[in-house]
């Protein structure tokens, strides 16, 4: 065991500092929910690839800068350090790119991994229907194989990136006399086909950061299957494990956060008289929570290196970050007082509104991804060996 | 950057948790909760053939001369066992400190002692009232008005105070202090201190995520046989999600304990407030881990006869020992808040 950094990685440190420091834009980008903010966000990736800097732990054949995966935390902690924009292409480039690399054809990786690396498609997921929440075995879009091509009926919905997005991912029924998880097939879907409609959810904080997709009779060419036909539930929970584990929310976002919520504590602290002792605490505590999560995550990176593999414990992950992003905004809000219910463009809000915008973000945390409940089950079930219900 | 143990520190790990299985069950905890001193020399000296209390002793002192990397996992498997035997104050805290004692032959015949498994050391800090297992100590090291002392027992008067958990010996400790106990002074004395408590709670939190572990797998086993409506209460989602908050806490104690580990054996700058949230967050892990066992195991986990409390009782004490959970949060929240301790966050270093 040994937790200093080798000189090789202090190295990796200073060049991603510098980049982001002469090229993160100086004024935030508007939300990357809104059509405006969507594209802007785009050209920022594209800036970001051309310089290397997108992928950085993807082999430099797929757009990426071969990086291991230290160094992504390196990068990940000097990112956010930095104040850069939000990743919009966070479900193609942390989701389905790793996915692509383990279940893709070798033509598949050559289509798609570059042009997720750059931005320059877009990618959205699409789990959830109507009837399939929770209960995602209970998928009922189907796609059925006509020749060299797939047609697919159905509807997705909340479908994250959705409303802007040039592509989508997700699990239909291929076998018509299937059951549950099993029949269901892996297909990667344009969202510029004959057939879809998208339309747009406002989400809590108004914007319609995920959409419904409607599919009818999309033509889909049979080589955009992913992994094997009938076989898409064990890929899908191949990119649900990414999603919940790793490369999400790597720890230098909760460790910004907390970073920012003691000295929100510090600046009232001075200027207030008295702030409620239970704030003190909730602010320590939850610069302690974000470290632990940043030393957990540095120990699963260390094994992986090791040559060991993420499984289950992809939930017990979700559960803490997405319970500490919630805690850690209520106890800003709280501190804050009157002033937290500001929105950003409040005139007296003078930059708090932020926080509001990220308590709002951060309650659907619990809830995206696979609830913290179902995580709770994945846990009991597959990690402590207790029994089905 | 390298975050895991290597192949030998795992072996040593499993070869303690086997004897340990065998040398420390229930019934013999048990047995010992009725005797005078509660504690027994001749599991010490077995304890002493694994190489246990010997091993931050230095090789020219017999001992193996590992560091805290290597003890952590020991520690914790000592938790697991709840093992209560002065293995932290004499391998994690009494051994340590004798290293530091500027008197150099005094210290290496206690060194030597401890590692051939004969000497039993225990270490009073102003964070407590109380000293632990100051009976069968051989040798106390005591604070006093800013020193250190080394105190024979015969010239110490112990007044026993029995506490909850019947594995838990303390005592209050009377002594003079006179010129030949005097070991550390001034500053010195105080480093020897500060690093006395910062040992102690990791040792703490070692045993507090073994005890976390093992009172996780009675209760899933537990769960997993008594049967209520007709089925297994641990298929029943009220169970399940009590136990599964219990192994996220866990999942995030245990590499917050190991970097505190590394910190005490690197002496870090940020020691002091690496080990406090390792004492927190371990502590507390056990704390709820007890309290979500007890429930499930329902009013059987209540009774005396049950070996659960056994368990969770080491949660109680260990949390009350080497300064409390609350007092270690309150410190960390003194380092992140106020600056009066060193901290920073993992990982991200400032430009230089």
């Amino acid at each position: 065991m040994d937790l200093t950094f080798t000189p090789e990685e202090e190295s990796f440190r200073s060049e991603a500092r510098s980049w982001l420091a002469a090229n993160v834009p100086r004024e935030p980008l508007p939300s990357l929910d809104t059509a405006e903010g969507f594209e802007k966000h785009r050209e920022w990736e594209h800036e970001l690839n051309a310089a290397g800097w997108a992928m950085v732990p993807w082999p430099v054949e797929f757009g990426g800068r071969g990086a291991n995966l230290i160094e992504w935390l390196i990068f990940e902690e000097e990112y956010y350090r930095a104040g850069a924009p939000g990743r919009v292409n966070q479900n193609g480039i942390f989701l389905l790119g790793p996915t692509i690399m383990e279940y893709g054809t070798e033509a598949q990786k050559a289509r798609y991994l570059a042009k997720m690396a750059s931005s320059e498609e877009v990618w959205g997921q699409g789990w959830s229907e109507p009837n399939a929440g929770s209960d995602m075995a209970a998928i009922q879009a189907t796609a059925e194989r006509q020749g060299d091509h797939y047609v697919i009926h159905g509807q997705k919905t909340w479908v994250s990136r959705g409303s802007y997005a040039d592509w989508l991912f997700g699990l239909f029924r291929t076998d018509p006399k299937s059951e549950r998880h099993r029949g269901l097939s892996f297909l990667l879907v344009p969202l510029d086909a004959e057939g879809v409609t998208v339309r747009p959810i406002p989400q809590l904080d108004g914007e319609a950061g995920f959409a419904e997709v409607f599919l009818d009779g999309v033509r889909v060419p049979a080589e955009n299957l992913l992994g094997e036909e009938n076989k898409g539930w064990s890929v899908a929970m191949a990119t649900a494990g990414f999603e919940r584990g790793l490369m999400l929310r790597s720890p230098a976002r909760f460790q910004n956060t907390a970073r920012k919520l003691v000295a929100l504590y510090q600046e009232t602290a001075r200027s207030r008289e008295s702030l409620d002792p239970i704030l003190r605490h909730a602010v320590a505590r939850a610069w302690m929570d974000a470290e632990a999560y940043t030393l957990n995550t540095y120990q699963t990176v260390s094994r992986l290196l090791a040559g060991g593999k993420i499984g289950a414990e992809a939930s017990l992950n979700k559960i803490f970050w997405s319970e500490l992003d919630v805690r850690m905004h209520e106890t800003a809000l709280a501190i804050l007082g009157a002033r937290g219910q500001l929105l950003p463009s409040a005139p007296a809000a003078g930059g708090v509104g932020d926080w509001l915008d990220g308590y709002l973000f951060a309650l659907s945390g619990p809830i995206y991804a696979g609830t913290n409940e179902i995580q709770r089950n994945v846990i009991a079930e597959r990690i402590l060996g207790l029994p089905r219900s | 950057m390298r975050f895991h143990f290597n192949e030998d520190q795992l072996l040593l790990r499993d070869t303690v948790r086997d004897f340990l299985k065998v040398e420390c069950t229930p019934e013999g905890i048990r047995a010992l909760w009725e005797t005078e001193t509660g504690r027994s020399r001749e599991f010490w000296s077995r304890l002493a053939a694994v190489g246990m209390p010997g091993l931050l002793v230095p090789q020219e002192c017999d001992g193996m001369g590992m560091d805290e990397i290597d003890l952590v996992l020991l520690l914790e498997e000592t938790g697991r066992a709840a093992l209560a035997e002065p293995v932290i104050s004499t391998a994690a805290v009494g051994v340590p400190l004798l290293c530091g004692l500027p008197a150099k032959p005094l210290a290496e015949r206690w060194l030597r002692g401890v590692a051939a498994g004969e000497a039993v050391l225990a270490v009073g800090h102003p964070v407590s009232p109380f000293v632990s297992d100051a009976h069968v100590a051989d040798l106390l090291l005591l604070p006093h008005a800013g020193e250190l002392h080394a105190v024979a027992r015969g010239d110490a008067e112990l007044t026993r105070q029995p506490a909850n958990d019947p594995s838990e010996r303390l005592f209050t400790v009377k002594w003079k202090p006179v010129a030949d106990t005097l070991v550390a002074r001034g500053e010195q004395a105080r480093g020897l201190l500060d690093a006395a408590l910062d040992r102690g709670a990791l040792g703490c939190a070692a045993q507090e995520l073994g005890v976390a572990e093992r009172v996780v797998e009675m209760t899933v086993e537990y769960a997993c046989q008594r049967k209520q409506f007709g089925q297994p209460i641990g298929s029943f989602q009220a169970i399940k999600h009590m136990l599964a908050d219990v192994q996220v806490r866990l999942e995030y104690a245990r590499p917050v304990v190991y970097r505190a580990a590394h910190s005490v054996a690197r002496s870090s700058p940020q020691r002091a407030v690496d080990v406090s949230m390792a004492k927190s967050a371990a502590g507390e892990t056990a704390q709820q881990a007890a309290r979500v066992a007890l429930q499930v195991h329902g009013a059987l986990g209540y009774t005396w006869e049950q070996d659960l409390h056994i368990w969770m009782r080491r949660a109680w004490s260990l949390d009350a020992a080497w300064g409390s959970g609350a007092w270690h949060r309150a410190r960390v929240a003194g380092a992140v808040l106020d600056g009066e301790l060193p901290a920073r966050t993992f990982g991200y270093s400032a430009p230089s």
